[in-house]
């Protein structure tokens, strides 16, 4: 099999989703078909080409380090799951 | 339905201006036609009545404004865009509830120049789907024929611009999603160039591909739009300082194709194309003939190549991009979550659907160390490639014609139980996200078969949206009309 349900549930982690073994299964054999799919790509002799990650062409854009204050507290904390006013709460870390 | 509601928005525009119905008048039409409407199409996740009231009240009392290109026309945004106040959820229960505090710049722009903001689009979940099943909440039907699907992931905004409960929308672009739904449900719908509009406040899904664009019942609305959302934007890096063209001056007028020369991709054409969609898109490129432009046969040998390089990168790009939703700052935070990455897992587990999560865990895998130089690099390699092929074709011609999709639209529930035969639905238009360039849908009659509208599609080179407008206005206007869906 192109993708194995062991490599699904490594990639899960790094992505940080939980999958039942069944949904794990049946990504494992969905995305082997699309991955095999993918190996049409290999036909195309690309060693000279650079890679395009973008169509812009331009580099990256800059701006004076200034600071600008745009948007208030309490406009950020506004969709927070858990506030004091001030910060965002989180389950504790250390 | 009341007349009003079925006017394009260039002759509401123009009533509005001259004062013959109020703005309040037109947004109460609007409304009164989403009420009659939705319970069937479903097009809308939300509405903002009170709001748009309150709008053309005040838009009234201060009367119409020439400054104002779009005063007091009535406007329906998709839900990955930001609307400040305004729920904002991208079709996904992670963002249930989530009231963006500042608008996306097109948002913006459209407000700037007086329009008013009706509701927000269903789409499927963070524009990841071809038909807006993939939504959380609900599929949209299609105006035409409620058994079949809008198409998307713009679905909710083509259904409702078919269906004429606005005069316009906002869709997002980043293997079709506008084109696609346009296409599908009869209307004009147009991707610009990449870079032309400015993503800010766009929720990102393949940041190298996303674009904002119209979706309108006519060519010259879609003109309209754009003109009023295009340009510059200090706030996202990725738009082009690039002088913005009088899109309206480039169509005034002009009802012949001559000189135009319209390069017609093998690949597009010979490949199974259903009877109807071949008859229809064929008859169109006659009519082009016949109003003056030159046909030549060009070719696209990478396009076999395209629905590989897409799906690599732009499920890198997602795996990257969906990865701000955590249950931190906004959206679902899962409460019985014991440790904070407890809290991650379950708040992301739980607020993604089924093809998002498939599409993070494909984006995860090829950028995942041992992987990246075989899938993401490779295929970023093969995208120049498919940039340089594209250009090539667009030596040999101005622009490029040929069906949006092989198929008109198809039943709900047909497609979705296998993702490899849903993502090659987008074989026509994902290259052109690929390469960055503009591209348009443009109805050209009802498929003899099925009796649903059929898209032929436009490419051009980049920042040519001007000559793919006023190719397809010509066209518009010796194609018979599909008219609105009997609703």
């Amino acid at each position: 099999m192109k993708i194995s349900p062991e490599q699904v549930a490594k990639v899960a982690t790094l992505a940080r989703l939980d999958l039942s073994q069944a949904t794990i299964d049946q990504y494992a054999q969905q995305l082997g078909g699309i991955l095999d799919y993918m190996d049409k790509l290999a036909e195309l002799d690309t060693a000279q080409v650079a890679p395009m990650y973008t169509p812009v062409d331009h580099v990256s854009v800059l701006r004076d380090d200034v600071v600008k204050k745009d948007t208030p507290r309490e406009d950020i904390l506004k969709n927070a799951p858990e506030t004091d006013g001030a910060f965002f709460i989180v389950p504790r870390i250390v | 339905m009341s007349e009003l509601t079925r006017k394009s928005l260039s002759e509401i525009r123009a009533l509005l201006a001259e004062k013959a119905v109020s703005a309040s008048e037109v947004t109460q039409a609007c409304l009164a036609r989403i009420e009659a409407t939705e319970p069937r199409v479903q097009a809308l996740l939300s509405v903002q009545a009170e709001a748009a009231l309150k709008t053309t009240k005040a838009l009234d009392a201060a009367g119409p404004d020439p400054a104002k290109p779009l005063w007091g026309v009535p406007l329906v945004i998709k839900d990955v865009l930001c609307t400040k106040d305004a729920p904002t959820t991208c079709g996904s229960k992670i963002l249930e509830g989530f009231r963006p505090v500042y608008d996306a710049t097109a948002v913006a722009r459209l407000k700037s120049a007086g329009a008013v903001l009706l509701a927000k689009a269903n789409m499927d979940e963070f524009a990841m789907g071809s038909t807006t099943e993939n939504s959380a909440y609900f599929a949209t039907r299609n105006p035409w024929d409620m058994e079949r699907v809008p198409g998307g992931s713009s679905g909710g905004s083509g259904a409702s611009v078919a269906a004429c409960q606005c005069f316009g929308a906002l869709g997002t672009d980043t293997g079709g999603s506008i084109r696609l739904p346009a296409s599908f449900c009869g209307i004009v719908g147009l991707k610009p160039t990449y870079g032309r509009v400015s993503r800010f406040g766009m929720v990102a899904y393949g940041s190298s591909l996303d674009q904002i664009g119209p979706m309108t019942r006519t060519v010259e609305d879609a003109a309209r739009v754009l003109a009023a959302i295009a340009g510059h934007d200090e706030r996202d890096s990725t738009s082009v300082d690039r002088p913005v063209p009088d899109y309206l001056a480039a169509i005034a007028d002009n009802k012949s194709l001559k000189g135009l020369t319209i390069g017609l991709p093998a690949e597009y054409w010979d490949r199974g194309l259903a009877p109807e969609v071949a008859e229809a898109c064929g008859a169109a490129v006659k009519q082009a003939e016949a109003l003056g432009a030159k046909t030549v046969r060009v070719n696209l040998r990478l396009s076999e190549y395209a629905i590989a390089t897409y799906y690599i990168i732009a499920t890198a790009e997602a795996s990257s991009n969906l990865a701000r939703f955590d249950g931190v700052r906004y959206g679902y935070r899962d409460k019985d979550a014991a440790s904070l990455m407890d809290m991650y897992v379950k708040s992301r587990t739980k607020g993604f659907g089924a093809e998002v999560q498939r599409r993070i865990i494909l984006g995860t895998y090829v950028l995942s160390s041992g992987y990246y130089d075989a899938y993401y690099r490779k295929a970023a390699q093969v995208r120049r490639l498919i940039r340089q092929d594209f250009e090539a074709a667009l030596s040999q011609c101005d622009l490029l014609a040929g069906p949006v999709c092989p198929t008109t639209a198809f039943k709900v529930g047909e497609m979705t139980s296998d993702p490899l035969q849903m993502y090659l639905m987008d074989i026509f238009t994902i290259s052109t996200n690929l390469a960055g360039l503009p591209g348009m849908s443009l109805p050209v009659g009802p498929g003899r078969e099925s009796g649903m509208p059929v898209g032929l599609q436009l490419t051009g080179r980049a920042f040519d949206e001007a000559l793919l407008l006023q190719a397809a206005h010509a066209l518009e206007q010796n194609v018979s009309a599909a008219g609105t869906p009997a609703l």
